[in-house]
């Protein structure tokens, strides 16, 4: 175990992204999102939640998957390449990463997508614990502890204990990057006690949010009928805009919509992520299968907590981690859903 | 003020003269309530109003408009003008509505609140319409915080288009003036920057965009039953954030779209998730349309011609914006 | 021996209405007036055609410039289309300008049939004004530039 002060973390910045990539949460414009390192990128490892999940790192909003350029009367193909490289993504958080299992479960089973699978390789996952845990959490719902990222996929694990950062090597990868900034570190093992504490003080502080004793009776993978046939979409669904916001902060919503984008010189092949909320959503030649707004919206609901844990031994798609619940412009959220809808026969 | 509107909205139900009320439902935080129709009286129990009702109603009414029966719906003043505007493009049935104009003091953003440090939120008062609280007090988790009510309000609410509703059938409450800045200061400010320091802004903030559409589905103005971002023959990605133009492209058209109709009402810098100035896009709009063609607020009334869709022999010439520097 | 010629060339879009300024180009050539190659010219069937999207997707497409010709303002052939035009350009044009778009980049004409001398003038001072704003960065779509 080592610690690091905290005034002192522009150094290790620095020194990580002397040989690897590092993605870590930036304040831009007054909103904090994970973003590249810079020198004079605003770090902000302070703020709870960034707006939108870390997700983008191993799966970007939107990627090119190849692109094919005219050249005389031959058409040239070019693969997009695959990352190759290794980069570290600091200061995710326990539901960030219990998403990135999630979305493991989709992308990493046969057929395996590629570009997901070479980002995840090759990213160094440095967790870190949530000190404030805010009335819109709820991951304890879902089994996530968020005091402990040591307990996730996580190869490295942080704390922020009062002026300084606890820095806990957990993987084979995480010990090597503990390696190559050692010098920045100092042994902390006489720290383990206040590190107890401080975890002691987050879940007694989880325990008093409001959500955090949500049940999830009633819903599951075996509840399709009974969930899918509910009058009560009719009325829950009444005030959703039909926007994107929900899916696209989540760190779960997985689903992509692959175009073409004319270059006037070549075509271009990319996937972005899609939006269930959205009209042509699953658009296929014979039309959508989804034609109302009440559909689309039960589709969100309906896939995270009764059709995933279905196709995967009971994990629910959802990992509490509140964006919606933050942002959705009409105060819609999953959190109303599972309370409606709950323990209902 | 919310005993008053539920109690007027039960005597409505009751005697028949509405099928259904759009209001607010109380959330299951203090500051989430949400659009909801209630049908019955037992459904009124949830019925809320206080200063996180900052949802526009309006636009709800082009569907209750469909529906059998007259709808009450609450409007704030400055939902009002987006009612009137609905009324003109035929959007919206007036017959159909039973409008109450209730009173605002001005209403909370709770990204306004969280910016001043204040998080773990268990409970908040002062956000009733009851009383003149000036400030909020706010348990949280952390302990005990305060704030000023006018700290906590939304951007548009700074720049309130005033106190009166411009189309009702009662008025139920007192409003409040909340109105302490310039209208287009923001976006004067912005006018004095050099080319580049304009284009460094933009870029700074639609960098941000997610490409959600939340702010072009919370519009009143934007009620085309197909956007034409939307549209499948059309090969702009309207949902992919692939390259910086893709994002100038979609929010100047979406502004440029609603321009002489949007009345300012400020939903869209609302609902951004991440927080972009919008309403500078339309504002920029309003006060070129002020400064060209006279002045003019869209649904101030239900009959006169949009600026774009009319024009006088001597307008000025598009040449216009490079002379003035 | 291949001589690279690493010279910027603007590229421009003017779009003419069907009734003044296309002929009005049509002139200007029959009439062997000289006007750069870098103008592509699209028929539109009035001023009043030209949607801003037009505007912006000529610009994401690589163009440097762009230029919008119709009728003389009471002259339209559908009697008013040019004034709704005027009206949208201006406010467009006020637009671009405020998210700092170079305000060169944009220009509103009025040439009739008969001004072919008029319409290789603009063509010549435009594409000089676009040659010394230079490439089109500001609204560009990095995936049309051709490596």
């Amino acid at each position: 175990m080592y610690k690091i002060a905290k005034s002192n973390l522009p150094a290790l910045f620095r020194a990580i992204a002397e040989t690897k990539e590092l993605y870590l949460p930036i304040r831009r414009a007054g909103q904090v999102n994970f973003g590249p390192w810079s020198e004079d990128a605003e770090v902000d490892v302070e703020t709870l939640k960034t707006v939108k999940s870390p997700k983008d790192v191993f799966f970007p909003q939107s990627e090119n998957l190849y692109s094919c350029e005219r050249e005389g009367k031959d058409i040239k193909i070019e693969p997009q390449a695959l990352q190759d490289q290794e980069f570290v993504v600091f200061g995710m958080k326990a539901c960030d990463i219990k998403g990135v299992e999630v979305l493991d479960k989709v992308f990493l089973a046969d057929p395996i997508d590629t570009f997901y699978a070479a980002r995840r390789d090759h990213g160094i996952i440095v967790a870190m614990a949530c000190h404030e845990p805010e009335e819109s959490c709820f991951c304890k719902v879902f089994g996530v502890d968020c005091a402990d990222p040591e307990k996730s996929a996580a190869d490295v694990a942080v704390w922020m204990l009062g002026d300084d950062l606890i820095w806990k090597a957990i993987t084979e990868k995480g010990e090597a990057l503990t390696k190559a900034v050692e010098s920045l570190l100092e042994n902390a093992d006489a720290d383990s006690d206040k590190l107890e504490e401080e975890k002691n003080n987050i879940r007694a502080i989880v325990e008093k949010l409001p959500y955090s004793n949500l049940s999830l009776e009633g819903w599951g993978g075996d509840k399709l009928e009974e969930k899918f046939n509910s009058p009560k979409w009719e009325e829950l669904y009444k005030p959703c805009l039909a926007c994107g916001t929900c899916t696209f902060v989540c760190p779960t919503c997985q689903c992509y919509d692959i175009k073409d984008y004319d270059t006037g010189h070549g075509v271009q092949r990319y996937r972005c992520w899609d939006s269930c909320m959205y009209s042509d959503f699953t658009m296929m030649a014979h039309g959508n299968n989804r034609t109302s707004q009440m559909q689309r919206f039960r589709q969100r609901f309906m896939h995270k907590l009764v059709y995933f844990p279905a196709n995967n031994d009971g994990m629910y798609s959802c990992v509490g981690c509140g964006r919606c619940v933050e942002k959705c412009p009409s105060s819609l959220n999953i959190v109303k859903v599972i309370k409606s809808m709950g323990g209902e026969q | 003020m919310q005993e008053e509107l539920i109690k007027r909205a039960k005597e409505l139900l009751a005697d028949g003269t509405v099928a259904r009320v759009l209001g607010w439902k109380a959330g299951d935080l203090p500051y989430n309530p949400e659009p909801s129709y209630f049908e019955n009286e037992d459904q009124l129990k949830n019925f809320v109003y206080n200063g996180f009702c900052g949802a526009n109603l309006s636009k709800y009414m082009i569907e209750a408009s469909k529906l059998e029966g007259k709808t009450l719906v609450f409007l704030k003043p400055c939902d009002t003008y987006s009612f009137n505007q609905l009324i003109k493009e035929h959007r919206v049935d007036r017959e159909k509505a039973f409008i109450i104009g209730v009173g605002c003091k001005g209403k909370l953003s709770i990204e306004k609140i969280r910016e001043q440090g204040i998080k773990g939120i268990e409970s908040i008062t002062g956000a009733e319409m009851t009383d003149d609280a000036e400030t909020l007090t706010i348990q949280t988790i952390y302990g005990e915080k305060t704030c000023t009510y006018a700290s906590a309000m939304l951007g548009r609410c700074h720049v309130c288009k005033g106190k009166e509703h411009q189309v009702y059938d009662e008025l139920i409450g007192e409003s409040k003036d909340t109105k302490d800045a310039d209208r287009f200061a923001e976006v004067e400010k912005i006018e004095a920057m050099s080319p580049e320091e304009r284009f460094a802004f933009f870029q700074n903030e639609l960098s941000k965009c997610i490409r959600c559409n939340a702010c072009r589905n919370v519009c009143p103005a934007c009620s085309c039953r197909k956007c034409v971002f939307d549209s499948t023959k059309f090969d702009s990605a309207q949902k992919a954030n692939v390259d910086d133009f893709e994002e100038k492209m979609f929010h100047i058209i979406r502004a440029f779209h609603v321009a002489g109709r949007c009345t300012d009402c400020g939903e869209c810098s609302r609902v951004c998730p991440q927080g972009i100035p919008l309403h500078l896009f339309n504002r920029k709009f309003i006060k070129d349309i002020d400064k060209f063609y006279g002045e003019y607020q869209a649904g101030e009334d239900t009959d006169s011609k949009a600026p774009l869709t009319n024009f006088t022999f001597d307008d000025v010439e598009p040449s216009i914006v490079g002379e003035r520097g | 021996m291949s001589i690279e010629n690493t010279e910027f060339r603007p590229k421009i879009v003017a779009f003419c209405c069907n009734w003044c300024s296309y002929a009005g180009a049509d002139l200007a050539g029959s009439s062997r007036l000289v006007y750069p190659a870098d103008v592509k010219i699209i028929r539109v069937p009035c001023s009043c055609r030209v949607n801003p999207m037009f505007i912006l997707r000529a610009f994401e497409k690589g163009a440097d410039g762009v230029i919008m010709c119709g009728c003389h303002p009471g002259d339209c052939h559908y009697s008013t289309g040019n004034y709704y035009a005027r009206r949208r350009m201006t406010l467009l044009f006020s637009m671009l300008d405020f998210i700092g778009v170079e305000n060169g980049r944009t220009r509103v004409e009025w040439v009739s049939a008969a001004e072919g001398v008029k319409f290789s003038q603009t063509m010549n001072e435009f594409a000089e004004k676009i040659h010394s704003l230079g490439k089109n960065v500001r609204l560009e779509d990095l995936r049309c530039r051709k490596n």
